[in-house]
C-alpha cells in the first residue's frame, strides 16, 4: 500500500497538496450552494466528496473545473495560489480533468477519434494556421494513447464505434482522454451510477493504478459503501458547508451518514424484526411477451419478449445497468396503448387485459407510479404542493365532482398528507421547486400512495434522496407490500433491491436473463451472481 | 413571518412590473415625438383625449378592446397548454367569414336565435382552424409555431379568394361579402354615442371569466395547465397530452373566432377582406403583458385598445406626428412590455437551469 | 412645486389652444387612403390639390392618413365633430364611411373621390380613367419594339380593371398585334402600398419581353420605376408609364408619359367653390373633355414622345372627345351599380 506511506505521516507536510480550495463560497440567488468550503487533495490519493443531493458537491467541483466562478475563496495548485479559472480550458491546461455523469462522447465515431477530438492541435509546421484548421496528428495520438492504455492496463478497442462499447469501457475512454491531456487531477461525478458491481471494482482498481503515478482522483458520490471501500480521504458536505473531513480508515459508514444528514440514521433495510408476510398466489400484474421494437431499423429491440408477473403482497425487483430497457419497461406498463411505448405483447391487471386501455383509466384502476426522474416525470416544479398533489388525481372522486375540483376537500387532504408523510415545509402553497429532493420525493410518494394502489411501480424511489428520507421511503414500500400491494421495484442500488425484493429479475439488453429468489438469512441474495447477470453473463 | 412578508412585497413588485413596463415604453415613445418637434405632454393629452375623451371615444376604445380580449385569451389558453398560438389572426378571419356567410345565407332566421347561430358558426370555424395545427403537433409532432404562422397565410389567401370570387358583394368595389340579414345585427349600446360597442364586449368579459374558471376550477383545466407545465409529468400521470393539445388549440381557435361577434355582427355587418389590423398578433402582446391571466387580459387588452384608438387621432390632432410615428409609439410600448415578459420568462428558465446544474 | 405648476399651466394652455379655433377660418379636412400622401400618385395628387388651395385660397388644411380600413370612419367623424367646413375623403374604400358620417352630420359638406354617394351634402368626384388609359395605351404601343406591353394594377377591383381595359383598347388601336400582360399587386387595400411587390411583378414582366409597363397601383407603382431602371442597365431601354400624378420626373428618360388623373384640380376646384359658398351636391365627372384626364408632356419626356407620336395621341384625344371613338368602359360592361 504505497499510497498510505505517501500521504500519511510527516511527508504530507513537505509535499504540498496537488489541489487546494480554501474558503470557497458561491450563492445562486438566496441559495448558498457553497459556504466557506475547504478541500485539500493530497497527491496520490482517492478523495471522496459525499453529501446529499443539493449539498453543494457538484457546485464545488464545477468551481474546481472552471465551469462556475466562486463568489469568494482561494485556489492553490501545488501549494501556490492561482487566480480562479475563467474557463474549463484553463483548468485543463493546469492538469485538471473531469468525467461528467453523462459522458461527452460522440456516439457514431470511433474510440480513437473521440479520444483526439477537441485536443489542442500540434504547433510544428502548421503553426501558421489558426489552431482549428491545423490537421490532427492521428499517428502521434494513437501512439500516445496506446502507451497510456498499456501503462495503466486500460483495455480499449480503438477502432470500435463508441456507442457499441459497454458503459464501463466508455468511462475508461473518458479517463484516458484526460490522461492524454496530462491531467494530474481527475474529477469523477457519480462514476458508478451506471456500472455493475464488477465494473465498479474494475474502475476503482484502475483509479488506484493512477494514484500510484502521483495523480489524484476526486470521486463525487453518495454511495457510502464505495467510499469506505475505495477512498483514502473523504470530505462530507451538508447544506453547502463541510461537516467532516476524515481519513477513510478512521471512520465508518454510519459516521459519514450522520455527517451527511445531521442526525443518526439506520442504513440497512430493516423490517422491525418482523418476518415477511407471505406472498399471495394472486397475480396482480401480468406481463406477456412485451416487446418494443428498436428505434432504428438495424438495432436490437428495446424490449424483447418480456414476461413476468407480480403477485399480491410481493415486491419484485428489477436489476440492471441503466439503459438496458428498464425505463422502456415502465413506459410500456403505464402507456401500453401508445405505439411508441409498446409494439406487441400483453399487459394484464388483476386478470383484465389493459393493453388497449387509456392511460388515465389504467391509473384509476389502481396503478401508482413513482417515476424514475421526479423533476421530469413526477412534478410540476413551478406549481404549488397542492397542485402537485392533485396531479393524476384530478378526476378522482375525492377531489372532483362532475369535472369541478373540490377545493376545500383538496386543501384538507393535502394538509393531512403533508403531515402524514412529513413533507417540509408543510405549506400547501409552497412551490415544489423550493423543496429538497427528499421532500419532493415524499410528496410524490404521498400522492401515489393516496390511491391505495393495487399495483405500485416504483423506479429509483430513493435516487438523490437524503439518507434520512430513504428510511421512510423504504418502510412505506414495505408497508404497502404488507397491505397487499404488488410492487414492481426498479433501482440502480443493488443494496436497495436486495433489501426490499422478494424476487429479483435481472435485465440485460431488453430482456430478463436471470431470476433470483429471496433466501432466508442475513444475505438473501448472491450479489456476485446478480452482478454477472447485469453484465450479460448468464450462468 | 419574515419570509412571508418578503414574498408579499415581492409579489406586489412583481405585479407592478407590467405597469412599469408600460410606463417605460410610453416614455420612450413620447421621447420620440419630442424629436419630431412635438410636445410629449401634448401628445399624451391627445392620446388620452382620443381614447377616453368622450363617451364615443371611450366606446371606440372598447370597440378595439373587444377583439383584443378574444385574441389575448386565445393566445393565453394555448400558452397554458404549453403551445404558442401565433395563428389567432387566421382563426379570427375564418370565424368572421363563417359568421358573415351564415348571416347572409339565412337572412330570415328569427332575431332571437340568429346571432347565436352566427356566433356558433364563428366559433366552430375558428376552432377547426385552430385544431388542425393542434392535431399536427399532437399526432405528427410538427411545431405549432411554424404551422400557425403558415395557417395565417393560408387563411388570408383562401378567404380573400372566397370573398373576391364566389362570395363577392356585387354592389361594391371593395373586397367584401354581401351584407348579413338584419336579424343577425347586434345593436350597439346607446351610452357610447354611436360607437359600435355592443353585446360583443359583454361576451368578451364573460369569456375571460369563464376561461379563468375553467383553468382554475375544473379537472380538465387543471390537466391543460399540467400539460403546459410539464408534459412528461402529465403523461406519466395518465393525462392524454395529445387530446389536451388538440383541445386547447381548438378552444384557442374558437376564442379567436369570437372576434366576429364585434366586427361582423356588431359593426360591419359583412366580412371585409383585411378588416383586422393584426388583432391576432396584438393578442400575443396582450397575453404576454397579462402573463396569460384571463382577468389580466381584460386590462391588457383595454390598454392596447386605448393605445390603438389613441394613436389614430395623433395624426389629426398634432402637426408632426404622422401615422408612422404613432405606430412607433405603439411599438415602443409593445416592445417594452414584451421585453419585460421575455425577461421574466428568461429568468424563470435561467433559474430552472441553475437548479438542475 | 414650481415645476409641477408650470406643467399644469402648459397643459391648460395646450387645452385652450386646441379647443378654441379661429372664427373666420375656412377649414378643410382631407382623409387620405392607405397609400398615403407620399405615394407619388393618387393620394399625392389629392394632397397637392389641398396644398395649392391652402396657398392660393388661404384656407386651413388638415390632412390625415388612414392606417387601416377601420380608421376611415373615426377619422371622418373626428373631423366632422370639429365642424370642418369641407371634408374630402380620398379613395373608393371610404364610400361606406362617407355614407354613414354624412348622414349623421347633415349640416356639413363632404366630397368623395372615385366613388359615388348620393346624399344632399356629398359631392362625388368621378374620373373617366378609361379615356386616359386609352391614350397611354396607344403611346405604349407606339414606343414598344416587342409589341408586348405590361399593366400593373394595385388592387384587383373594377376601378383598376377600367384602367386596364382602356389601356388594352388604346394599344390595340395602334398595333392590333400588341399583347398586354396584366398583374395585380393584391386584393386588399394593403396592395396600394406595397412597392416591393410592385417591383417584383414589374421585373418579371420586363423579363418576359415586355418593354413598356403602365402602373395604376398607388404607392406600389413606385416599384415599377425602380424595376425599369434596373432592367435598362443593359442598354436596352425599358419604359414605364406613370399614373394619376405626373410621374415623369421619377426616372427621367425612362418614363414614357403619365396618365394624368387630375385629382389635384378636382380637389382644388371643390375647395374653391365650397369656399365661395357654391358647394353643389351630386356627381361631377372629369374626363379628357374638361382636362380632368390627360397625358403628361414635360421636359422629362420631351424626347421620348416624338412629335409624330404626340400628333397621333392628340388626334385620338380629339376623336374621343368628339365621340368618334368609343373607349370601352369596364363599368358599363358590368352592371351599372358597380360604381357604388
Amino acid at each position: 500500500m504505497v499510497h498510505n506511506e505517501e500521504f500519511s505521516g510527516k511527508m504530507a507536510l513537505s509535499v504540498p497538496a496537488l489541489l487546494e480550495l480554501r474558503g470557497v463560497s458561491r450563492s445562486f440567488g438566496a441559495l448558498r450552494a457553497n459556504a466557506e468550503v475547504d478541500l485539500k487533495l493530497e497527491a496520490g490519493t482517492i478523495h471522496g466528496v459525499v453529501g446529499e443531493n443539493g449539498a453543494g458537491k457538484s457546485t464545488l467541483m464545477k468551481i474546481a473545473y472552471g465551469m462556475i466562478e466562486p463568489d469568494a475563496g482561494h485556489l492553490l495548485i501545488d501549494g501556490v495560489e492561482r487566480s480562479w479559472w475563467r474557463s474549463p480550458r484553463e483548468a485543463i491546461q493546469a492538469g485538471i480533468g473531469m468525467v461528467h455523469q453523462h459522458f461527452m462522447l460522440a456516439g457514431p465515431e470511433s474510440a480513437l477519434d473521440n479520444a483526439i477530438l477537441g485536443e489542442s492541435r500540434p504547433t510544428g509546421r502548421w503553426s501558421f494556421l489558426p489552431p482549428l484548421l491545423r490537421p490532427l496528428d492521428r499517428k502521434g495520438a494513437i501512439q500516445r494513447l496506446r502507451k497510456l492504455s498499456d501503462e495503466f492496463g486500460f483495455d480499449i478497442d480503438w477502432t470500435a464505434e463508441v456507442e457499441t462499447l459497454p458503459v464501463g469501457v466508455q468511462q475508461r475512454l473518458e479517463i484516458l482522454k484526460l490522461l492524454d491531456r496530462d491531467a494530474r487531477i481527475l474529477i469523477l461525478d457519480e462514476p458508478t451510477a451506471v456500472l455493475t458491481p464488477q465494473e465498479t471494482d474494475e474502475l476503482f482498481k484502475n483509479l488506484r493504478k493512477l494514484t500510484r503515478s502521483g495523480r489524484s482522483v476526486v470521486v463525487i458520490t453518495h454511495k457510502l459503501r464505495e467510499v469506505m471501500q475505495f477512498t483514502d480521504e473523504v470530505t462530507v458536505l451538508r447544506a453547502g458547508r463541510v461537516t467532516a473531513r476524515l481519513k477513510t480508515k478512521d471512520t465508518s459508514a454510519e459516521a459519514l451518514a450522520e455527517a451527511m444528514v445531521g442526525r443518526k440514521v439506520v442504513l440497512r433495510v430493516e423490517e422491525n424484526g418482523k418476518s415477511r408476510t407471505p406472498v399471495s398466489n394472486e397475480s396482480v400484474l401480468q406481463v406477456e411477451a412485451l416487446t418494443l421494437a428498436a428505434a432504428r431499423d438495424n438495432g436490437k429491440p428495446r424490449l424483447n419478449q418480456v414476461s413476468f408477473d407480480v403477485k399480491r403482497g410481493e415486491v419484485v425487483g428489477i436489476a440492471g445497468v441503466e439503459g438496458n430497457g428498464q425505463s422502456e419497461l415502465i413506459r410500456a406498463l403505464i402507456h401500453p396503448s401508445h405505439a411508441d411505448c409498446r409494439t406487441s405483447g400483453q399487459v394484464r391487471l388483476l386478470g383484465v387485459d389493459i393493453t388497449h386501455t387509456r392511460d388515465s383509466e389504467i391509473r384509476s384502476l389502481g396503478v401508482s407510479v413513482i417515476p424514475e426522474d421526479r423533476h421530469e416525470e413526477g412534478l410540476l416544479l413551478d406549481r404549488s404542493l397542492e397542485e402537485n398533489y392533485l396531479l393524476g388525481l384530478q378526476r378522482d372522486a375525492r377531489f372532483s365532482n362532475r369535472g369541478w375540483i373540490k377545493r376545500a376537500q383538496l386543501r384538507t387532504l393535502v394538509n393531512e398528507a403533508l403531515e402524514a408523510h412529513d413533507v417540509r415545509p408543510r405549506d400547501a402553497e409552497a412551490k415544489a421547486r423550493g423543496l429538497s429532493g427528499g421532500n419532493q420525493q415524499k410528496l410524490v410518494i404521498a400522492r401515489e400512495f393516496s390511491r391505495h394502489p393495487k399495483c405500485l411501480i416504483a423506479s429509483q424511489p430513493t435516487r438523490g434522496v437524503d439518507v434520512g428520507a430513504i428510511e421512510s421511503i423504504h418502510s412505506k414500500i414495505l408497508e404497502a407490500r404488507s397491505g397487499g400491494t404488488a410492487v414492481l421495484l426498479l433501482s440502480s442500488e443493488l443494496d436497495e433491491l436486495m433489501g426490499l425484493s422478494d424476487r429479483i429479475l435481472v435485465m440485460y439488453e431488453g430482456k430478463f436473463v436471470a431470476e433470483h429468489r429471496r433466501q432466508q438469512g442475513s444475505s438473501p441474495y448472491d450479489e456476485r451472481a446478480i452482478g454477472l447477470g447485469m453484465s450479460g453473463v448468464i450462468q | 413571518m419574515n419570509k412571508s412578508d418578503r414574498s408579499w412585497l415581492g409579489r406586489a413588485l412583481e405585479s407592478l412590473q407590467p405597469i412599469l413596463a408600460v410606463l417605460l415604453g410610453l416614455a420612450v415613445g413620447l421621447a420620440f415625438t419630442r424629436f419630431a418637434g412635438e410636445s410629449p405632454l401634448h401628445v399624451l393629452k391627445v392620446l388620452y383625449q382620443s381614447a377616453f375623451g368622450s363617451s364615443y371615444d371611450l366606446g371606440m376604445t372598447l370597440f378595439h378592446t373587444t377583439p383584443l380580449i378574444f385574441t389575448g385569451l386565445s393566445v393565453a389558453i394555448a400558452f397554458h397548454a404549453g403551445l404558442f398560438n401565433i395563428g389567432a389572426e387566421g382563426q379570427l378571419i375564418w370565424g368572421a367569414l363563417a359568421a358573415a356567410v351564415v348571416g347572409h345565407a339565412f337572412p330570415h332566421l328569427p332575431g332571437v336565435i340568429a346571432p347565436w347561430i352566427a356566433v356558433s358558426a364563428a366559433v366552430i370555424a375558428g376552432a377547426i382552424w385552430g385544431a388542425i395545427p393542434g392535431w399536427l403537433r399532437a399526432r405528427r409532432g410538427s411545431h405549432e409555431v411554424i404551422n400557425t404562422i403558415m395557417f395565417n397565410f393560408i387563411a388570408a389567401g383562401i378567404t380573400s379568394w372566397l370573398v373576391i370570387e364566389p362570395l363577392r358583394n356585387p354592389d361594391t368595389q371593395n373586397p367584401e361579402t354581401a351584407p348579413i340579414g338584419e336579424a343577425f345585427l347586434l345593436a350597439p349600446f346607446r351610452v357610447f354615442d354611436d360607437a359600435p360597442v355592443g353585446p360583443a364586449f359583454l361576451l368578451a368579459l364573460v369569456a375571460a371569466f369563464l376561461l379563468w374558471l375553467f383553468l382554475n376550477r375544473t379537472s380538465l383545466g387543471y390537466e391543460l395547465r399540467a400539460v403546459g407545465q410539464n408534459e412528461h409529468a402529465a403523461r406519466t400521470a395518465g393525462i392524454d397530452i395529445a387530446r389536451i393539445r388538440i383541445f386547447a388549440m381548438a378552444v384557442a381557435g374558437g376564442l379567436a373566432g369570437l372576434v366576429a361577434v364585434g366586427e361582423v355582427l356588431g359593426n360591419a355587418g359583412r366580412f371585409k377582406v383585411g378588416f383586422s389590423p393584426d388583432y391576432g398578433f396584438m393578442g400575443v402582446a396582450v397575453a404576454l403583458l397579462a402573463r396569460n391571466h384571463p382577468i389580466g387580459i381584460l386590462f391588457a387588452a383595454f390598454l392596447f385598445g386605448a393605445l390603438h384608438k389613441g394613436a389614430m387621432d395623433l395624426d389629426l390632432e398634432t402637426e408632426n406626428v404622422t401615422r408612422d410615428l404613432a405606430l412607433v409609439l405603439q411599438a415602443c410600448v409593445i416592445l417594452s412590455v414584451s421585453a419585460e415578459g421575455a425577461w421574466h420568462w428568461l429568468r424563470r428558465v435561467g433559474s430552472a437551469g441553475k437548479k438542475r446544474g | 412645486m414650481i415645476r409641477s405648476s408650470r406643467l399644469w399651466i402648459a397643459l391648460i394652455a395646450g387645452l385652450l389652444l386646441t379647443t378654441v379655433a379661429k372664427a373666420d377660418e375656412f377649414r378643410v379636412g382631407v382623409v387620405l387612403d392607405r397609400g398615403g400622401k407620399d405615394d407619388k400618385s393618387f393620394n399625392a395628387a389629392a394632397f397637392k390639390g389641398g396644398k395649392e388651395a391652402e396657398k392660393a385660397l388661404g384656407i386651413t388644411l388638415k390632412t390625415v392618413e388612414a392606417s387601416d380600413d377601420n380608421s376611415f370612419e373615426p377619422m371622418l367623424r373626428s373631423l366632422s365633430q370639429k365642424k370642418f367646413d369641407l371634408i374630402i375623403a380620398v379613395g373608393i374604400a371610404q364610400a361606406d364611411a362617407v355614407k354613414k358620417i354624412s348622414a349623421q352630420f347633415p349640416q356639413l359638406k363632404y366630397a368623395l373621390i372615385d366613388a359615388q354617394v348620393d346624399a344632399p351634402n356629398v359631392t362625388s368626384l368621378l374620373f373617366e380613367e378609361h379615356e386616359g388609359s386609352y391614350l397611354v395605351g396607344a403611346a405604349a404601343a407606339m414606343a414598344s419594339k416587342t409589341g408586348k406591353l405590361g399593366f400593373l394594377g394595385g388592387v384587383d377591383i373594377p376601378l383598376i380593371r377600367r384602367f386596364q381595359m382602356g389601356y388594352e383598347a388604346g394599344a390595340k388601336k395602334v398595333n392590333p398585334k400588341a399583347t398586354v400582360v396584366a398583374n395585380y399587386v393584391g386584393v386588399t387595400t394593403e396592395a396600394w402600398n406595397n412597392p416591393t411587390k410592385g417591383r417584383e411583378l414589374s421585373l418579371s414582366q420586363y423579363d418576359a419581353g415586355v418593354d413598356v409597363i403602365f402602373a395604376a397601383a398607388g404607392a406600389s407603382g413606385t416599384g415599377m420605376f425602380d424595376a425599369a431602371e434596373e432592367r435598362s442597365k443593359g442598354g436596352v431601354k425599358k419604359f414605364a408609364i406613370g399614373c394619376d400624378s405626373n410621374q415623369n420626373w421619377i426616372k427621367p428618360g425612362l418614363v414614357l408619359t403619365s396618365m394624368l388623373k387630375r385629382v389635384d384640380t378636382a380637389v382644388f376646384s371643390t375647395i374653391d367653390s365650397a369656399k365661395k359658398g357654391q358647394f353643389v351636391a351630386g356627381t361631377k365627372r372629369f374626363g379628357l373633355q374638361n382636362q380632368g384626364i390627360d397625358y403628361a408632356v414635360d421636359s422629362f419626356n420631351d424626347k421620348l414622345l416624338t412629335s409624330e407620336m404626340r400628333a397621333k395621341l392628340d388626334l385620338l384625344k380629339k376623336e374621343i372627345i368628339a365621340g368618334k371613338i368609343k373607349v370601352p368602359d369596364y363599368y358599363s360592361k358590368r352592371s351599372k351599380t358597380a360604381q357604388n
